[in-house]
């Protein structure tokens, strides 16, 4: 097997892992606190690409977009729970997906009438577009270290947010008992609202950070929803600890599946075997792992604590 | 010969908290065995291994000489267990006798038939408007469940534990928010049933189980201080102390 | 004497609609409004089935759509082999094979799934039946021979002498009766006594555990006859567009059956077909405006889930029964 593949593959499973986890600790963050099925999420990431999007060409600098981007993404999320996900609390699930549904193509068509049909390719800053030598012989893009880098910061703070800060207490104390924080005189609302614009954040951050690779699309939205919903099944739904080890492992299985399935199957089938059914186990093999998962363990790897 | 219910060493715990603390007890058949206790003593908790909607963490209970510790609550409900929620637990969707006639279904051995409508199967409506007969509410069986009364569902979860003709009944707080007309009705209602199955209740109402019981059990912070009759618990320091708080 | 209920008329006009304006459509000149009815029909009948599960199991299954795709490619593959060999064993054109296989498939797809789904409860089950439904939409989008994410074009319908698919009316009709058929075996079900168990389930498992019930077998057993019924739709929505692809089995197509259930009214007969007619309609409706229609659409969806619980049929039926 040729090793330095298998080290740039591994850490290309790492960076879509951490995209990942960027996506699933908002969807499970407001699934945790506000026990919400947000089916829009993804939509939300696709909205956070394009607005990133534009202001790269129009302030000229991917970066700078990025942090005018964010408090946009956020206020979009706000919206999404002042006017609809709000009314929706105090119905059942099946209230939630079915509004959100809807949500998903009024806000894909609302793109589409802004944006056009067609994606948007995001450059880069020339720092950012070469590529580093982190070994001998091992290369892969700079860009594709910053991304790794920015999941694993968001990922440590999001760890000091929920264990070490004020709003990260209330957080803690939402997900167990939302009486108690009514009774501490906490604006639940306010909290609401606030933890759905961070979890809004989060996913756009994630659709930006991916926009240069794959630039900016529509129906990358609709993509990403369900590996991310497959993440925070396996990692227990409302915990942030299984969103992050699932995303790694969904991130690593699914990108060594894709490189390496066919070489494994050769080892034990006839060539032409291997090259048939590799593609179509790979492109399954989340799908399997969640299944065995749910098999052995119905509320998944590390399921919260009973609210 | 041996009791119709015997638990041995019975332990179950919820992260630090032990709810259930070496329990050893034995039901004998066609008894009225009470269980009291201080609030969260651990009787919801006993009941809920019994009827195998918790596990526990370790000893045994054994029903009719079978060891049925680790049986799923469903096929403790076939071998004669069943049980009666404190917080009323029925089907509010349906009506009143469709929640009798499915305990009554429930004795057949499985419910896989797909053909004849169930609402025009005799014997379970039949035996069901009897059963609500007893409580007065067979004018009501077509009304959907969740139009009564507090008082009328704790007579309906009765109705329904005893469609089952389980041999054990496991009452829990059945005169729970009941008003002094409507407990002495159930415990009327209780009267004319001991006897005829074997009952292990929990119960508040201290006139009511001192009424009713032929053995209590006293259990305390999960663990069984005392067992006997009335007279016997009524008598014993230890209760007294603990639990009457007499000193 | 037979009383029938408002719901009960409703049923019976809706129904007699549906089967005497759509000749009525081609004889006057507008077949493509038989078209449209006949899509509509066969979407009913995976509505209904999806019914079975959803409005009276309770069981939130986002993943439906899956079985439509089973179906449909079910026509497709021994289609495709009939006519450029190979994988002897499927290759034909007969109806008989056709349906048999969705159905079988179908229903082995859902017992396999069902079983690990239906140990989870809640939101579980609402995202793993969706990430199933997506696993059999990338199982066909990585068979190249079956064109992968271009779809396979089905050649020849299936074969069901006397009848003839190829004649619009006739697979109207077929898709009409097997509408009405399904929507009895629904009722019939639900109303025995293994539907009043699926239906206690819903309301209140821990009861009818405590019973004795193991709701468990209930559930799935319902789940495997729902999938098969909703193969067998497939495998007519493959013969009406001749044309099967992933994309008929994708997630949204899944909320899409969701939606029609919702729409029309869970736990009615009728409820999932009026809810696939104004699913359809609409989309007609609006498409025919703009080329944007999803947007209207998706705040007309909004709307219903936030203003008409119960639907069409809860609307029209009203407060009185």
């Amino acid at each position: 097997m040729d090793y330095t593949l298998l080290i740039v593959q591994t850490l290309n499973g790492v960076q879509l892992g951490l995209l990942l986890f960027l996506v699933a600790s908002g969807l499970t963050l407001v699934f945790g606190i506000l026990d919400f099925v947000n089916l829009a999420h993804g939509s939300i990431y696709m909205v956070g690409a394009f607005i990133c999007a534009s202001l790269t060409f129009v302030v000229g600098n991917f970066l700078l977009a990025i942090l005018i981007a964010l408090p946009l993404t956020a206020a979009v999320g706000y919206g999404i729970e002042r006017l609809l996900a709000r009314h929706l609390y105090a119905r059942d699930h099946l209230d939630h997906v079915l509004g959100t549904f809807g949500l998903i193509l009024v806000i894909d068509t609302s793109v589409h009438l802004i944006w056009g049909p067609e994606g948007f390719a995001v450059p880069l800053p020339a720092w950012l577009d070469g590529q580093v030598e982190i070994f001998t012989g091992v290369v892969i893009p700079t860009y594709r270290l910053l991304i790794i880098g920015v999941g694993l910061a968001v990922a440590g703070g999001l760890y000091w947010l929920v264990n070490f800060t004020r709003l990260g207490m209330l957080i803690r104390a939402g997900a167990s008992n939302r009486v108690m924080v009514s009774a501490l005189g906490i604006d639940i609302q306010w909290l609401f609202a606030l933890v759905f614009a961070l979890g809004a954040m989060l996913a756009g951050l994630a659709g930006m950070l991916i926009s240069p690779i794959t630039e900016a699309s529509i129906s990358m939205g609709g993509e990403i929803i369900i590996t991310a919903f497959v993440v925070i099944i396996i990692g227990g739904i409302g915990s942030m600890k299984g969103a992050f080890f699932a995303a790694l492992i969904i991130g690593l299985i699914d990108t060594l599946g894709r490189s390496f399935l066919d070489d494994i199957f050769k080892l034990f089938m006839s060539s032409d075997a291997a090259e048939t059914s590799a593609p179509a186990i790979s492109s399954m093999l989340i799908y399997i792992l969640m299944a065995v998962i749910l098999a052995v363990r119905p509320q998944g790897l590390f399921p919260p604590k009973v609210r | 010969m041996a009791a119709l219910l015997e638990i041995t060493s019975l332990r179950k715990s919820f992260g630090g908290v032990t709810a259930t603390d070496d329990v050893n007890l034995k039901v004998e058949k066609g008894e009225l065995h009470a269980i009291i206790g201080p609030n969260g003593a651990g009787k919801t908790t006993l009941i809920s291994q019994l009827s195998g909607a918790l596990r526990p963490d370790s000893g045994s209970i054994v029903f009719q000489g079978e060891n049925i510790t680790n049986r799923p609550a469903y096929s403790r409900a076939r071998l004669g267990i069943t049980r009666s929620f404190q917080i009323t637990s029925l089907i509010m969707s349906m009506t009143v006798l469709d929640n009798v006639a499915l305990a009554i279904q429930a004795r057949d051995k499985h419910s896989f038939r797909f053909l004849k409508p169930a609402r025009d199967i005799e014997y379970l409506r039949e035996e069901g408007r009897e059963l609500l007969a007893q409580f007065g509410l067979d004018g009501r069986a077509d009304e959907p469940t969740v139009a009564l009364s507090h008082g009328e569902h704790r007579q309906i979860e009765i109705a329904v534990a005893l469609a089952s003709k389980a041999e054990l009944m496991l009452l829990d707080e059945p005169m729970a928010g009941l008003g002094p007309t409507e407990s002495t009705t159930m415990i009327e209602f209780l009267k004319d049933l001991k006897g005829k199955r074997t009952i292990l209740l929990i119960e508040h109402d201290m006139d009511a189980v001192f009424a009713l019981a032929d053995r209590i059990s006293v259990l305390v912070y999960g663990h069984i201080i005392a067992t006997g009759t009335p007279d016997e618990i009524r008598s014993n320091d230890d209760v007294r102390h603990a639990y009457l708080g007499e000193e | 004497m037979l009383q029938l209920t408002r719901t009960d008329w409703l049923t019976l006009v809706v129904m007699l609609a549906l089967l005497i304006l759509p000749p009525v459509f081609l004889w006057t000149g507008n077949e493509f409004y038989l078209l449209l009815a006949t899509r509509l029909v066969i979407l009913a009948i995976a509505a209904v089935s999806l019914n079975l599960v959803l409005g009276y199991g309770g069981l939130v299954s986002f993943g439906h759509a899956a079985y439509i795709g089973i179906g449909a490619y079910a026509v497709g593959i021994p289609v495709y082999h009939e006519t450029y060999g190979g994988f002897e064993a499927v290759a034909g054109y007969g109806a008989g094979i056709h349906i048999l296989l969705a159905v079988v498939i179908s229903a082995i797809f859902a017992l396999f799934t069902g079983a690990i789904s239906l140990r989870t409860k809640g939101v579980y089950f609402i995202m793993i039946t969706m990430a199933f439904g997506m696993m059999a939409y990338y199982f066909f989008l990585s068979i190249d021979e079956y064109g992968g994410d271009d779809g396979l074009v089905i050649d020849i319908r299936s074969e069901i002498p006397p009848l003839n698919l190829d004649n619009p009316l006739q697979l109207f009709m077929i898709a009409y009766v097997s509408l009405v058929i399904a929507m009895i075996v629904v009722k019939t079900i639900v109303n025995s006594r293994f539907g009043m168990v699926l239906q206690g389930a819903k309301g209140n498992n821990e009861r009818m555990v405590t019973m004795g019930y193991n709701t468990y077998f209930y559930k799935l057993t319902a789940y495997v006859i729902s999938g098969a019924m909703c193969g067998y739709a497939g495998a007519l929505l493959g013969n009406f567009t001749t044309f099967v692809s992933p994309d008929m089995m994708g997630w949204s197509r899944s909320g899409e059956l969701m939606f029609m259930v919702i729409l029309g009214g869970a736990t009615t007969a009728i409820g999932p077909v009026m809810g696939a007619a104004g699913f359809i309609l609409l989309e007609e409706f609006l498409s025919s405006y703009t080329i944007f229609w999803h947007l209207p659409f998706g705040l007309i969806l909004i709307a219903v889930v936030l203003f008409a619980r119960g639907g069409l049929v809860g609307l029209i039926k009203g407060k009185g029964k």
